[in-house]
C-alpha cells in the first residue's frame, strides 16, 4: 500500500483549478476506485459519471495524464506514480461539473445518420446473411459509445470542424453501408455532410479506442476508399458515364 | 489547489499537452526516417551512376530506361511512381501528417494552428492511391525479375550477397504492396455481400489473403523502404569497388 497524490479537475462550466487529494493505493487498483475513494474520504460533491467498472458502458472517459482513457480500464500500477495523476474531463465537449462534460452533441450527429434500410424478406418471411457477410460489420458492433474516439480526435478537438461527424459515427455508418442487407447509398452524404474528408488517417482514435475497434483501418479508410471510387476515380468516372450504370 | 486553467479550449495551443509520456518520439524519429530516404534517395538519384554491377541493378534505376532524348539520370523517368505510391499510402499519410505536418504531432497534443482542410481541396490527389497502386502492382514484378536475373553472373548461375539482398527487397517491395489498402478495397473490401455477388467467395478469400499483409502495413512500409535504400547502397559500394560482393555460391 502507498500513498499516491491525485490531481483532479474541480470547478463547472470550464472554469475551475486542479485540487490535490491523497490516495491509498493498494494492489489491482484502477483509476476510478482512487475518484471512488476520493469521493468517500474527501470530496463527497465530486461530480463523476460512472456505471459498470468493467469497460461496458463507456461512462468513465476522461484524460488521465493527458491521455483519453476510461478509468475504470486504467490500471493503477501503469501509472508513473512518483508524480501525481492528473485526472481530467474530456475536453472536447462542454463542461458541466468536475469530471462530467456534455456529450449530447454527439446523439445530435447519431441522429442524422439514415437507419438500415433492409431489402424485402425472402419467401419465407426471414432474412438469411452468411458468416462471412456480416463478420467484418461485428467488429463495430462493440462500440461502447465512450465517446474518447470523437474527444481525441484533432478534427473535432484542435480544428473545431463543424462539418465532420467523428470516428465513431464513421464507424456506425460503415456498420451500415457494409452491411449485406442494406439498400441505401450512403457515399454522397459521407462526403458531403459527415466531412469524411476531413479525416487525415492520423489514427488517434484507434489509438485510445477501448474495445480495439480499428477504427481508421477497418471503418473509416474502406470509407474513404468508396468515397474514392465514387467521386474522385477518372476512370471509374468515366466507365460509369458510358454505361450509365450508377449504384 | 494549484494550476487554474480553462479546459474545453476552442484554440488549444500548438503542441499544448497534459501528456507526460514520451509523446514526441515517435513523431520526431519518423520524421527523421523519412527525411534522410528521401535526401539519401534524391541523392542516389542525381549520380547517376555506380547504379549497376554485374546481373544487379539499383531498385532506384529499374527498369532501366536509357533514352538519348533524355538528358537527366534514367532514375527519375520512373521514381515518381513509387515516390507517388508511397506519398499518397494511408499508413505514409499517418506517418508524415504527424511527424512533418503537425496535424498533429501525437494524440491530445495540440496541432498547428492553420487552417485546416484535411483532404480536401488540394490533398484530394490522395484518393489517386489507387492508380499508384496499379503501377506499384507492376514494380513488384519488375523487382523480382530483376531479383531473379541477379542469380546469374558471368561464370554462370550463382548466389552472392547482392543476390540475397535483391531479393528480399523484392520480397519486402511485394508484401508492401499487397498490404494496400486500395488493394484491399478494389479485392474484395467493396462488396456488402459475398455470397450475392459473382466470385463473391473468392473476393472474400482474396480480402481476406490482403488483410494477412493489411494488419501490419506500417511495419512491411519502414522495412521496405529501409531495404530499396539499402539495396542501392550495397550495389552503389560493390560498383565503386568499396566492397567485394561476396560469393554464397
Amino acid at each position: 500500500m502507498s500513498e499516491t497524490l491525485f490531481k483532479i479537475f474541480r470547478g463547472e462550466r470550464a472554469k475551475g483549478e486542479l485540487c490535490g487529494y491523497s490516495v491509498e493505493v493498494t494492489e489491482g487498483m484502477v483509476v476510478l476506485d482512487a475518484i471512488n475513494q476520493i469521493q468517500a474520504r474527501h470530496a463527497n460533491d465530486l461530480a463523476v459519471r460512472w456505471n459498470c467498472k468493467a469497460g461496458k458502458c463507456g461512462s468513465c472517459s476522461a484524460e488521465v495524464n493527458g491521455k483519453p482513457r476510461l478509468m475504470c480500464m486504467t490500471r493503477m500500477d501503469e501509472l508513473p506514480l512518483d508524480k501525481p495523476v492528473i485526472i481530467e474531463p474530456m475536453r472536447r465537449f462542454p463542461h458541466i461539473k468536475d469530471l462530467v462534460t456534455d456529450v449530447s452533441l454527439n446523439y445530435e450527429i447519431n441522429q442524422q445518420i439514415r437507419p438500415l434500410k433492409p431489402k424485402p424478406r425472402e419467401a419465407d418471411g426471414t432474412y438469411r446473411m452468411q458468416q462471412k457477410d456480416i463478420e467484418r460489420i461485428q467488429e463495430f458492433h462493440k462500440c461502447i459509445e465512450c465517446f474518447l474516439c470523437q474527444n481525441v480526435c484533432h478534427v473535432t478537438r484542435d480544428q473545431q470542424v463543424q462539418e465532420f461527424a467523428g470516428p465513431r459515427f464513421f464507424i456506425r455508418i460503415a456498420s451500415l453501408a457494409m452491411h449485406p442487407l442494406d439498400t441505401l447509398n450512403r457515399l454522397k452524404e459521407l462526403k458531403d455532410v459527415f466531412g469524411i474528408g476531413y479525416c487525415n488517417i492520423t489514427k488517434c482514435c484507434t489509438e485510445v479506442c477501448p474495445e480495439d475497434i480499428a477504427i481508421t483501418d477497418n471503418a473509416i479508410i474502406p470509407l474513404k476508399e468508396r468515397v474514392a471510387g465514387a467521386f474522385y476515380d477518372p476512370l471509374a468516372l468515366l466507365w460509369r458515364s458510358l454505361t450509365s450504370v450508377s449504384k | 489547489m494549484q494550476n487554474s486553467f480553462q479546459i474545453e479550449n476552442p484554440n488549444p495551443s500548438f503542441l499544448e499537452t497534459s501528456r507526460r509520456d514520451f509523446w514526441w518520439i515517435e513523431p520526431f524519429f519518423t520524421a527523421i526516417g523519412l527525411l534522410a530516404f528521401v535526401i539519401y534517395s534524391t541523392w542516389a538519384a542525381f549520380q547517376n551512376e555506380h547504379y549497376q554491377w554485374e546481373s544487379y541493378l539499383s531498385p532506384f534505376y529499374a527498369p532501366l530506361l536509357e533514352y538519348d532524348w533524355w538528358p537527366f539520370s534514367p532514375a527519375f523517368l520512373i521514381l515518381w511512381a513509387p515516390a507517388g505510391f508511397r506519398l499518397t499510402c494511408y499508413y505514409y499519410r499517418k506517418a508524415y501528417y504527424r511527424s512533418l505536418f503537425l496535424t498533429p504531432s501525437a494524440c491530445a497534443v495540440g496541432g498547428r494552428p492553420q487552417n485546416y482542410r484535411g483532404e480536401r481541396f488540394l490533398l484530394l490527389f490522395q484518393n489517386l492511391h489507387r492508380y499508384f497502386l496499379y503501377i506499384a502492382l507492376v514494380f513488384c514484378v519488375i523487382l523480382s525479375y530483376d531479383a531473379y536475373i541477379s542469380f546469374t553472373f558471368k561464370d554462370g548461375l550463382g548466389i552472392g550477397v547482392g543476390t540475397v539482398i535483391m531479393t528480399l527487397n523484392a520480397v519486402f517491395l511485394t508484401a508492401f504492396t499487397f498490404g494496400c489498402n486500395s488493394l484491399r478495397h478494389l479485392v474484395g473490401g467493396n462488396v456488402d455481400c459475398y455470397s450475392c455477388v459473382n466470385f463473391g467467395h473468392q473476393r472474400y478469400q482474396a480480402w481476406k489473403f490482403v488483410n494477412i499483409f493489411n494488419m501490419n502495413h506500417m511495419m512491411w512500409a519502414w522495412i521496405s523502404l529501409f531495404w530499396v535504400g539499402f539495396t542501392d547502397l550495397y550495389i552503389r559500394l560493390v560498383s565503386m569497388g568499396i566492397i567485394t560482393d561476396y560469393r554464397i555460391l
